[in-house]
């Protein structure tokens, strides 16, 4: 079942979510938007239908959605609990202008995409590889542009998948153990960055980290 | 040139072997010099045969290197290269298994045997290479290598500095060298030297010459790229600065040369620009060994000095070629290729002497010693030898080298050439000149002090000859250096082939040009022969005489005294000092104490410093300087992970609009 209209509709939910990510200085939201765009995202290999075995396209789905869409919000709210924060004070950069810099780091993707020469064309909508770009930069602003660890812990995931909707649009269909293996490491991650996020709030009673230098060499 | 392959093989087999666990370390300098003895044995048959007029080999190979084959070759040029570097590394082998016997440090003898052998195949494969990614990796190998060999004495904080100096100076050099290959082979689209175009877009092939003469020139060490080699000779065991001083750096010289036949005929600035490095270097390099208290590092400047001889030669010979004068072409290199073999030979017999001064005193410093000509007479006789063969006097092998550029040079006047050709000529003659008599005084000097008169300092062992694995090697190189002074005539052919392999003269325009040297080459070997007979007839003489006669041994020199001490005697600094004094302009000699003052002076003490004054005034603010300015970039450096993830974000966006443009 190739559906362009849901296949676009996912895209254009987690460009939303993404803006609402950057928006937002509520981390219990930002972390929900995570989870959203996860298990969207994780849909698209069956909605792309290119898969000739149904079965792995499914368990791909199934796997990812439930780490990305279950798993690591589950974590990381539980590490929100610990460590006793609820908001991002004070980023680096402003929320305005945090979502101005998505909406131009989009407007580059798009240009980018309407220009860059792919190895073969992407499947799926023209839209896929310019939203997977443009996920990729906000989880990189998301990572350069707060104070908090977990919103480091955040970005990583965001950067993660739009580099999952990068490679589906690019590939067509990651290969299955490709994927799986990028998933296991992103969960590794997350998991190790939940604990040492939670063991420096109880060192250091905050997590900024723009404060934790008192370990530099 | 498949027996000279293996014989590299076996040579670096052998290296690995001594580095196995479990050897008892004595055994791994005698492995290693199994491998070199038996790679010499494979390899030095061709490259004689090449030299003596053999057809050139070529063996190629694909590889998944890109950039070409791995493709080398053997003619003429790489032969006459090749044929010192078997012969001084195998006695040089020889030497140091005596040499390191007592060394304390019996644990890494393996690594120093296997940087040896190491060492030894990265220059073969050095000039056997003809391909411009196998040359550089043979070229890095021999740095390495030859930096730990130098470092092999690492607890001593000199040697460390030494060490890095030489590391830092010889990469830097590389990195010209790294330029001039992308250069050639981005234009050729192979880094094969067979294709190298002589003319590469964006730079004129004047700028490839001054790319090749500033990375090769880091290695071969003349002025002002000779900063590492005072540091780095007397640091390292004796033996390996008889090989790096009499092999390594001329891997400098062969590379600038094949380069210069890569390019094309050259310009007729080329020449005078090497005519004048060479010069320059010359004087400077053997003004420096006479402000010199250590008899390493003295003959570390004086490489400096041998090597710009051999420079002004070549550039003698490039302004030939240039200005279609045969006769200036082919002395000018004949000269500056036959001083390559020279040097090699005469300066590794000087520091393997020197090797065996310092190794039976446990000293270099001039001051200390004194008087050895009594207890070292072996070593003595051979120091006389080779200093005498540095100082150009003849009949060694040092005189015919630059007696065959002074032909060269006056060729130019004979012929009514013009002026471009005349007067770098005529600079040669008088350079050559000026250095062949400071060459003389400052081994005067350094003989003199360290073998004759009384020993200066009692703290000094007394000293005692080294066993025959240090002399014979020593004899078989004074050897040689007699027997090419005496017939240099022999040398004749070879040095044809060889000029004519690079120069695009035949062989036989070459032969008339040398045979006409034959001549006066023939008389010069038999005034040699005359004065080693009249010597030797004085010597039978004064026996003769003395047979029946009381002979009583005393002091060398008493001047008179009623109670003559040995501080009495001359010292380096005083032997030099009208000579030091007269050019202090050029060597900033920084003079600690002074003159005793007054009617009844009190204790008064001199001492007197040269550092390198291009170390001091141009590298140092250099370096200063830069390190200086990288300091502004430590702006850069905030320290928090989200600037470096916004640098990589930016680095990323930027490269991807670059290639969308």
């Amino acid at each position: 079942m190739n559906h362009p209209s849901l296949i676009e509709a996912v895209l254009v939910t987690v460009v939303l979510t993404n803006l609402q990510l950057l928006g937002s200085s509520r981390l219990k939201i930002c972390i929900h938007m995570v989870g959203l765009q996860g298990i969207v995202a994780g849909l698209l290999p069956v909605l792309l239908d290119h898969e000739a075995n149904p079965l792995r396209a499914w368990l791909l789905v199934v796997g990812s959605v439930a780490i990305k869409g279950i798993v690591f919000p589950k974590l990381l709210l539980r590490v929100l609990r610990d460590a006793g924060v609820c908001r991002e004070v004070e980023p680096f950069v402003g929320y305005i202008l945090s979502l101005l810099a998505a909406v131009s780091a989009l407007m580059f993707s798009l240009w980018m995409g309407s220009t860059l020469v792919l190895p073969q064309a992407p499947v799926g909508t023209t839209l896929m590889a310019p939203v997977g770009f443009t996920t990729i930069l906000v989880g990189l602003l998301v990572i350069i542009t707060r104070r908090k660890a977990i919103s480091q812990v955040i970005g990583y995931v965001v950067v993660e998948n739009g580099i999952y909707i990068f490679g589906v649009a690019l590939v067509g269909g990651v290969p299955m153990l490709v994927e799986l293996g990028v998933l296991m490491d992103a969960f590794v991650a997350v998991f190790l960055m939940g604990i040492a996020v939670y063991k420096i709030s109880r060192e250091f009673d905050h997590i900024d980290v723009d404060r934790l230098n008192r370990m530099q060499g | 040139m498949i027996f000279l392959l293996f014989g590299c093989g076996w040579i670096v087999l052998c290296g690995f072997a001594a580095l196995l666990p479990l050897l008892p370390s004595r055994w791994s300098g005698t492995i290693a010099v199994v491998g070199i003895v038996g790679g010499s044995m494979l390899g030095l048959p061709s490259a004689v045969s090449k030299v003596l007029g053999g057809t050139p080999e070529l063996a190629s190979m694909v590889w998944s290197i890109p950039g070409g084959t791995l493709s080398v070759a053997l003619d003429a040029l790489s032969g006459f290269f090749l044929v010192p570097i078997y012969l001084v590394c195998t006695l040089a082998a020889f030497y140091g298994l005596e040499y390191l016997r007592s060394s304390p440090r019996g644990n890494s003898l393996g690594v120093f045997w296997c940087s040896y052998n190491l060492l030894m195949v990265s220059m073969i494969v050095v000039i056997l290479a003809k391909n411009g990614i196998l040359f550089l990796l043979a070229w890095e190998t021999m740095a390495l290598t030859s930096f730990f060999l130098v470092t092999f004495e690492n607890e001593r904080p000199e040697v460390q500095a030494a060490g890095w100096i030489y590391l830092v100076a010889t990469h830097l050099g590389t990195a010209f060298l790294l330029v001039l290959f992308l250069f050639l082979g981005e234009a050729a689209g192979s880094y094969d030297f067979d294709r190298f175009p002589p003319v590469v877009q964006f730079l004129p092939s004047g700028g490839l010459f001054l790319l090749a003469l500033v990375g090769f020139g880091t290695k071969a060490g003349f002025v002002p790229f000779h900063v590492w080699l005072p540091e780095a000779h007397p640091a390292a065991p004796s033996h390996v600065s008889a090989v790096m001083s009499g092999l390594m750096i001329k891997t400098g010289i062969y590379g600038l040369v094949r380069i210069v036949t890569l390019l094309g005929p050259p310009s007729t600035w080329w020449g005078v620009l090497l005519v004048g490095l060479g010069v320059s270097s010359g004087i400077l390099g053997v003004l420096f060994a006479l402000a010199q208290h250590d008899l390493k590092r003295l003959l570390a400047y004086h490489s400096v000095e041998n090597i710009g001889i051999i420079l002004t030669g070549l550039g003698l010979g490039l302004l030939g070629l240039s200005l279609h004068l045969p006769a200036l072409a082919a002395l000018g290199f004949a000269g500056g290729l036959l001083h390559v073999l020279n040097h090699a030979l005469f300066k590794s017999l000087l520091f393997l002497s020197a090797g065996a001064v310092a190794h039976a005193t446990g000293t270099r410093e001039l001051d200390q010693l004194g008087g050895l000509a009594k207890r070292m007479p072996v070593t003595c006789f051979f120091f006389l030898i080779g200093a005498a063969a540095i100082s150009g006097l003849p009949p060694l092998n040092g005189f015919i080298s630059e007696f065959l550029i002074y032909l060269g040079a006056f060729s130019t006047v004979t012929a009514h050439s013009a002026l471009v050709a005349l007067g770098p000529a005529l600079v040669a003659v008088a350079g050559l000149a000026l250095i062949g008599g400071f060459a003389a005084a400052c081994f005067t000097k350094a003989f003199g002090i360290v073998f004759l008169g009384e020993p200066r300092d009692p703290h000094t062992p007394e000293g005692h000859e080294p066993g025959a694995l240090m002399l014979v090697p020593m004899g078989i190189l004074a050897l040689s250096c007699v027997v090419i002074g005496i017939f240099p005539a022999g040398l004749l052919p070879a040095m044809e082939t060889v000029v004519a392999s690079f120069t695009l003269q035949t062989k036989d325009d070459l032969s008339v040009i040398l045979q006409e040297t034959v001549e006066p080459l023939l008389i010069l070997s038999l005034a040699a022969l005359l004065f080693l007979s009249l010597a030797g007839g004085f010597v039978v003489l004064r026996r003769r005489l003395l047979r029946r006669r009381p002979v009583e041994e005393t002091v060398t020199w008493d001047c008179g005294y009623a109670q003559p001490t040995p501080r009495m005697q001359y010292t380096a600094s005083s032997f030099a000092q009208p000579f030091v004094a007269r050019f202090a302009i050029f060597l900033r000699t920084r003079h600690l104490g002074g003159l005793p003052k007054g009617f009844f002076p009190r204790m008064a003490s001199l001492s007197t410093k040269t550092p390198d004054v291009f170390r001091q005034s141009l590298y140092a603010p250099l370096f200063l300087g830069i390190e200086k300015g990288l300091h502004y970039l430590q702006v850069l450096q905030r320290g928090r992970v989200q600037v470096y993830v916004l640098y990589i974000v930016l680095a990323l966006v930027a490269l991807l609009t670059w290639t969308r443009k």
